[in-house]
């Protein structure tokens, strides 16, 4: 079931052009990740999902609601960018507070504050909290009321490793549960393989939207195989196939997608001098700088924007 | 109900940031200095001793009451907005009109808890120095829902303010400017055009409807019709009988509602 879709969507700030053309549908139970340079129009387009910006052309419809009417607003659990709260309450009186207005069972406010890692911290006030509990706050009331689409800006950010790992753990719960999430991040290595699929924003519009592994086909870019032999085969190697020398004892080769498996043929007929083989694929970063290049060329030709 | 949710809230900051206790300690001390020294020089001349004080804490209140409702206003949208804590708000599922009110109800329940307590103090005192014979108590509860109703208008000015201006340094300055204005400047403007005037037309048709059209004056003249404490007191009695009481009640119920409404149009088109 489509749960959030987003047809044709553009914003102008007077003359500006933040968003452009954007479609792409979010499912439940999808995890979806948008990523993006600063200014590339992803808070905005977060916004205007949850109506606190109006919508310049295309539209976006909430379970089939406009953004932000009262049924979209109560399905939806938003984390926003470098989350505050006032600093006069506890952690635990605010979560209320939001249960309250979203007419979540009070008690649910301690499952998440457990599940987030504060109940230790719940009744300080939150003006003590560090950045990274404010954003545990911020994520327990994202979840308050178990959310039909979950909007998380930024979510890992002031966050350390292993709590960015029990994050990632939490949105798998909820997708698992049927919550439509989408999430943008710039710590692409985490995302790798958090998400059912990738949309990429650049300059306000959407240059690719597509699982990791077909991001991979369709940008044709070069796997990078480290090959480690016996010294005596690595002249042989190089003379035979190609590639570059490193260190004397191992040779690093680059191909294409479609090429691979041939190529590991290749290498695995030279046999016990093969000591190890390392298999590189373009990293989410080598992805990401090639689809945001590729189509800034191509954004300015289009037409629409 | 999502208002008393927010009211709930908005209760439990106040308390926290000690407007509670400031406001509470402001009207309190005031009031019991008032009460105590406003008999003194009066004597016993026959008035209701109550009437003094009344007299006294009109006079004070309309200083101070505006000063509090701005003071606990004018931070309410802009300061949210600042935070980044409005724009969270904003995605729960209840309209600005709620939050409005919400606020609104909160902190006029911190400002009239605030009169309450100084009113109370000042017709303890009362009865306890002249006895509780005799005294007539309508003017203590007109004086208290009065102060609410100016209480209101300058709440709804603050948040006017407040989501106008967005920024909460700035709102802080204007609300001061439209304070200083509304208690001093204007009363002071109204005498030297009386005085310029001299008895013409302007002070006898055009005089007593700018008078009430200030809250703060209309809240003056509905509390102490005919008493010549001062000279001001004294000119605003005889206005006071030309716009008559229907004048000060309107001018005390449009001002809050008409703030309020304001408030809540600009609050609408804030985009956090």
């Amino acid at each position: 079931m489509v749960i959030l879709e987003i047809e044709n969507v553009g914003k102008k700030y007077g003359p500006l052009e933040t968003v452009c053309g954007v479609s792409f549908p979010v499912a439940a139970g999808e995890r979806v990740a948008l990523l993006g340079h600063n200014g590339a129009g992803k808070t905005t387009l977060m916004r205007m999902i949850l109506g606190l910006t109006t919508i310049t052309s295309g539209q976006i419809r909430v379970l089939g609601t406009a953004p932000g009417s009262r049924k979209a607003r109560t399905a939806t659990g938003f984390l926003p960018e470098s989350v505050a709260f006032h600093g006069a309450l506890t952690g635990r009186e605010q979560l209320r507070h939001f249960a309250r207005l979203k007419k979540a069972p009070v008690k649910q406010v301690d499952e998440l504050l457990n599940r987030v890692g504060l109940d230790h911290a719940a009744d300080r006030k939150i003006r003590t909290y560090s950045k990274g509990m404010r954003q545990r706050v911020g994520l327990a009331q994202a979840l308050l009321g178990k959310p039909q689409l979950a909007l998380l800006d930024e979510p890992t950010s002031g966050l350390d490793p292993i709590s960015r790992h029990e994050f990632y753990d939490i949105v798998d719960d909820l997708a698992n549960n049927g919550t439509a999430v989408l999430l943008s991040s710039h710590a692409l290595t985490e995302l790798e393989l958090r998400t059912d699929r990738i949309a990429i924003m650049s300059k306000g519009a959407l240059v690719a939207n597509d699982t990791l592994s077909n991001l991979r086909l369709g940008a044709q870019m070069s796997i990078r195989i480290k090959v480690t032999l016996e010294t005596g085969a690595v002249e042989r190697m190089i003379s035979e196939i190609g590639g570059e020398r490193m260190n004397g004892k191992s040779v690093t080769l680059t191909c294409l997608q479609d090429e691979k498996i041939a190529l590991l043929g290749r290498i695995s007929s030279y046999g016990p001098a093969v000591k190890d083989i390392d298999i590189i694929p373009a990293s989410l970063d080598d992805l990401y700088r090639h689809y945001s290049q590729k189509t800034a060329s191509e954004i300015s030709e289009a037409a629409s924007c | 109900m999502l208002v008393l949710t927010i009211v709930r809230l908005e209760l439990l900051i106040a308390r926290r940031n000690m407007w509670v206790a400031t406001s509470v300690i402001l009207m309190g001390l005031f009031t019991v200095v008032l009460t105590l020294t406003g008999g003194a020089p009066t004597g016993t001349l026959g008035v209701d001793p109550l009437m003094i004080a009344v007299t006294s804490i009109t006079t004070l209140s309309v200083y101070l009451i505006p000063l509090i409702g701005l003071l606990l206003s004018f931070d309410a949208i802009a300061g949210e907005a600042e935070r980044g804590t409005l724009a969270l708000s904003l995605t729960y599922p209840l309209s600005r009109a709620e939050i409005l009110i919400g606020k609104f109800l909160a902190h006029l329940i911190v400002l009239g808890f605030a009169v309450a307590v100084g009113l109370l103090l000042t017709a303890g005192l009362t009865i306890w120095q002249h006895g509780g014979g005799g005294i007539s108590y309508f003017p203590l509860i007109k004086l208290f829902a009065t102060s609410l109703a100016l209480g209101a208008a300058f709440l709804g000015i603050g948040y006017l303010v407040s989501s106008l201006v967005r920024q909460t340094g700035v709102a802080s300055g204007v609300v001061i400017v439209i304070w200083l204005v509304c208690v001093v400047l204007y009363d002071l403007g109204l005498l030297g055009a009386l005085v310029a005037d001299d008895g013409g037309a302007f002070t006898k048709t055009v005089f007593p409807w700018l008078l009430v059209a200030n809250p703060a004056d209309a809240f003056r003249l509905i509390n102490m019709p005919d008493i010549s404490v001062s000279v001001l007191a004294s000119g605003i009695g005889a206005a006071g009988a030309a716009s008559g009481l229907a004048g000060q009640l309107a001018s005390l119920l449009l001002w809050p509602t008409l703030a309020l409404f304001f408030a809540w149009l600009t609050f609408r088109r804030v985009e956090p």
